[in-house]
């Protein structure tokens, strides 16, 4: 895994150079990862949809029309309708919002609090290591599916508990990768340095060690959106999911999408295409980003 | 070339005419019963224990009824459902002050374990059901607090003896529910049902392997010589209802029993065309919405009223009734039946009138007066079962949207879902009712004050008095209108519930299945002792 110098290096550079730095990584990587820009691509345009959501619907997501339903796509409705009128375009765009903010919010938490739980086994060590990591490895024995199953039934299903339920999983996952990075650092010169010169031990890991485990934790972080999306889309589709009239795209594909799966089948095909595009994205500029940021896979 | 077309039409005429006594001698021999076979059917639910007086589900009545006898029944032909007919009672006198029902009993029935059945059977049975010892659950003993004794005076005499005439006690004596047991054992052990079969209906019990199937097989000593005509029976139970249509397409199973959706009916039709029967039938069925009266704002009647005034039902009916099975709009009988309100009528009750802008624009103003603001946000709580309650809970949103109101619909799993109605864990929730037969006595004895089915919680005395009135009364014109009273008051003036669309049932069945006839509730004719398998 790369280990990078200190993170404070970045801080002695201007405020101008540094945009330039950015602007330039960031051509190099359209450049080179040219499958990974085009995974980015399609993630900015999820992320414009869901902000402009109330811009770009046609129709207010939730009103129902028993004159238009079922209708296949027209004019009117690009994306035809569902079994109740409901507009499938303006439901798919809104949807993006419910994928976004589950996959975001979950994939960020679990990732951050993976993140931390990792680097404070990797500092400490000794007892705390061998605990955590025991924990972690009974969390790790459930797969994720059945893990966010559980929680979801424990505590209901509404949007947070979906978050929390499909962020919990996460956790130990990434706390184990970021570990693994963390123990390397901790023998570094500059976080001897930092212990020789009595700094605390909060100061050294969010100082010293935590913005050197920045590039695993944004592959993990990348790699766990898409996840997320799936699985938030998973646990709509079985019902344990976000609720009816809320726009989901994992909600879009149950019920009438599979009574009426061969008489319209817009119903069943957008949303999954949607989701199939969100989490092909993800994995595109997830992998792209490793590679980039991983020395040992830079040349290939 | 005129001419060779007159001549070719008079041909045809007699060709048609010759053959016509002849398809009619065919259909005829197709309509004669013919024995032997084994009909496969889905059931959609297990059965939670095997003794139909403490359970509620058709999970319990689909693979089992045909193990049992009832006292009386419900003609099987009967496509009202309406009609008792003797089952293991042969005949019947009523007194004239309608105080003692004495019924005369099949002779030489005789239970699967090969003793005779006698009026002590039935007693025992009915002692079960309307006065069950402490420790023992029956489920509708409150629908015979009229009955103060049941005697047998002698081996094939059953009487019952009552405290105040009761005009639905024959209709409530046709439950499909009141399997007669055997005495001897119900002395033993009152448990003993709740784990084993054992009865004196027309197929022996031959295994239940938990998750897959049931196996029943002709009792070759059923008292109705001649039948049944089946060989056996074979219930497969498949909860997903996707797997169910698969099933029937598939001619794995012949018959679901419960009911299809509107889309699944038209899938198979499609997919099997001459080889599928499709019957319908309006269903003693209906999703209601419970109002907690103790949680604000619902203890409000104006707010009640509102909620009901939002729901356009007819447009409701048109379209939803081409995605899930709910059809009718409909008070608190089955359209069609006795004591049901004609639609001008109902009309006038609060949300059933059809003007549906003027219904809104009343239901704003009642909102308002109540102090609700426009955009209040509540909870619906809805059960985790696909049809119809995922279609109605998204109607019934998006209607009360339109009156300016934010809702949350929480989905509850199913078998969690009585325990919070019963614990009044809930601000709106959708409850529901399914009969065996039309009768108010059954179908409206659960808003009684102190019923424990009522999950509103109101608690209103004119109510329990209407009720009363209505069980007691002798008059057909009298009854109505006192059901008629009793629904004004329930839906309209107190609002204290609200119907959605009254359930239709919907059973497309493989054309080899003969002698089942559709009948409002999924819950009658499942004795099987009239089907037959064609060739």
């Amino acid at each position: 895994m790369a280990i990078n110098p200190p993170a404070d290096v970045a801080a002695d550079l201007g405020p101008a150079e540094a945009r330039h730095r950015w602007v330039a990584a960031a051509l190099d990587f359209c450049r080179r990862r040219s499958l990974g820009a085009v995974g980015a691509v399609v993630v900015v345009v999820m992320i414009l949809m869901a902000l402009s959501a109330t811009a770009l619907a046609p129709y207010d997501p939730l009103a129902v029309d028993f004159g238009s339903m079922l209708s296949a796509p027209s004019a009117q409705h690009w994306l035809g309708t569902d079994s109740f009128g409901r507009d499938v375009l303006s439901r798919l765009i809104y949807g993006s919002r419910t994928a976004l903010l589950v996959g975001f919010g979950a994939a960020f938490l679990g990732s951050t609090v993976g993140a931390i739980l990792g680097v404070g086994s990797a500092y400490f060590g000794g007892r705390v290591d061998l605990y955590l990591q025991r924990v972690m490895d009974v969390f790790l024995s459930f797969p994720l599916i059945i893990l966010a199953l559980a929680i979801v039934a424990i505590l209901g299903n509404s949007l947070q508990n979906v978050t929390m339920a499909i962020m919990v999983p996460m956790i130990p996952r990434c706390a184990l990768v970021i570990r693994s990075s963390g123990l390397a650092i901790r023998e570094m010169p500059y976080v001897d340095a930092a212990r020789a010169a009595g700094f605390g031990h909060a100061r050294i890991i969010l100082r010293h060690m935590l913005p050197n485990v920045m590039a695993p934790f944004l592959i993990m972080l990348t790699a766990f959106l898409g996840q997320a999306i799936l699985l938030e889309a998973s646990l709509s589709f079985l019902g344990l999911g976000v609720q009816e009239p809320t726009a989901s795209w994992g909600l879009m594909l149950r019920g009438a999408a599979v009574e009426f799966a061969e008489t319209a089948p817009w119903m069943a095909i957008f949303p999954g295409l949607a989701i199939s595009l969100a989490v092909f994205a993800f994995s595109l500029f997830g992998d792209s980003l490793r590679d980039a940021l991983d020395p040992k896979l830079r040349s290939l | 070339m005129r001419i060779w077309r007159t001549w070719t039409l008079a041909l045809l005429a007699l060709t048609l005419g010759a053959l016509g006594p002849l398809a009619a001698g065919d259909a005829s021999a197709q309509d004669k019963p013919r024995s032997g076979g084994e009909l496969i059917f889905v059931v959609p639910s297990e059965p939670p224990s095997y003794d139909a007086h403490q359970e509620e589900t058709f999970g319990v009545i689909h693979p089992m009824a045909p193990h049992y006898s009832t006292l009386l029944r419900v003609d099987p032909f009967d496509k009202t459902g309406t009609k008792p007919v003797g089952d293991l009672a042969e005949s019947w006198t009523i007194s004239k002050d309608g105080l003692t029902y004495t019924f005369k009993l099949r002779q030489g029935v005789k239970f699967h374990d090969g003793s005779l059945m006698t009026s002590k059977d039935v007693k025992a049975s009915y002692d079960k059901i309307i006065f069950p010892p402490a420790g023992v659950k029956s489920l509708r003993k409150s629908t015979y607090q009229g009955v103060e004794a049941v005697e047998a005076p002698d081996p094939s005499t059953i009487r019952f003896r009552l405290k105040w005439p009761e005009a639905s006690l024959l209709l409530n004596l046709a439950s499909p529910w009141n399997w007669i047991y055997k005495a001897d054992i119900l002395a033993k052990d009152m448990q003993w049902y709740a784990k084993n079969v054992m009865g004196t209906g027309p197929f022996k019990f031959v295994e239940h392997v938990k998750g897959s199937h049931w196996v029943g097989k002709k009792n070759p000593d059923y008292w109705d010589k001649g039948k049944p005509y089946l060989d056996g029976y074979r219930a497969i139970f498949i909860s997903s209802s996707s797997a169910q249509v698969a099933a029937v397409r598939g001619e794995r199973a012949m018959i679901q029993f419960r009911s299809f959706s509107p889309p699944e009916r038209d899938s198979l039709v499609q997919a099997l065309g001459p080889k599928i029967t499709v019957q319908e039938s309006s269903w003693d069925c209906v999703l209601m919405v419970a109002m907690n009266h103790e949680k604000k704002p619902f203890d409000d009647k104006r707010v009640r009223r509102a909620l009901s005034l939002a729901l356009d039902r007819y447009e409701g009916s048109k379209a939803l009734s081409k995605i899930t099975f709910v059809k009718d709009v409909a008070g608190v009988q089955v359209p069609g039946t006795p004591y049901a309100t004609p639609p001008e009528e109902l009309a006038k009750l609060a949300g059933y009138g059809r003007d549906i802008n003027a219904n809104r624009a009343e239901a704003k103003r009642l909102l308002r007066e109540g102090g609700v603001p426009e955009g209040f946000s509540f909870t619906f709580r809805n059960r985790g079962i696909p049809h119809p309650y995922e279609p109605l809970g998204i109607w019934l949103i998006d209607q009360w949207r339109q009156i300016g109101l934010s809702v949350k619909q929480e989905i509850i799993e199913a078998s969690a879902y009585h325990p919070m109605l019963k614990r009044g864990d809930f601000e709106v929730a959708m409850d529901f009712q399914c009969g065996f037969i039309v009768e108010p006595d059954l179908d409206l004895g659960r808003f009684l004050s102190t019923s424990d089915a009522n999950y509103g919680r109101h608690k209103d005395t004119v109510i329990d008095e209407l009720y009363l009135k209505q069980a007691r009364a002798t008059d057909l014109e009298e009854r109505k209108r006192y059901v008629r009273a009793f629904e004004k008051r329930l839906l309209d003036e107190e609002a204290h519930v609200m119907y959605t669309l009254q359930w239709n049932r919907i059973i497309p069945h493989s054309s080899r299945v003969k002698g089942f006839t559709i009948t409002p509730s999924h819950y009658l004719n499942n004795q099987l002792d009239t089907v037959w398998l064609s060739e």
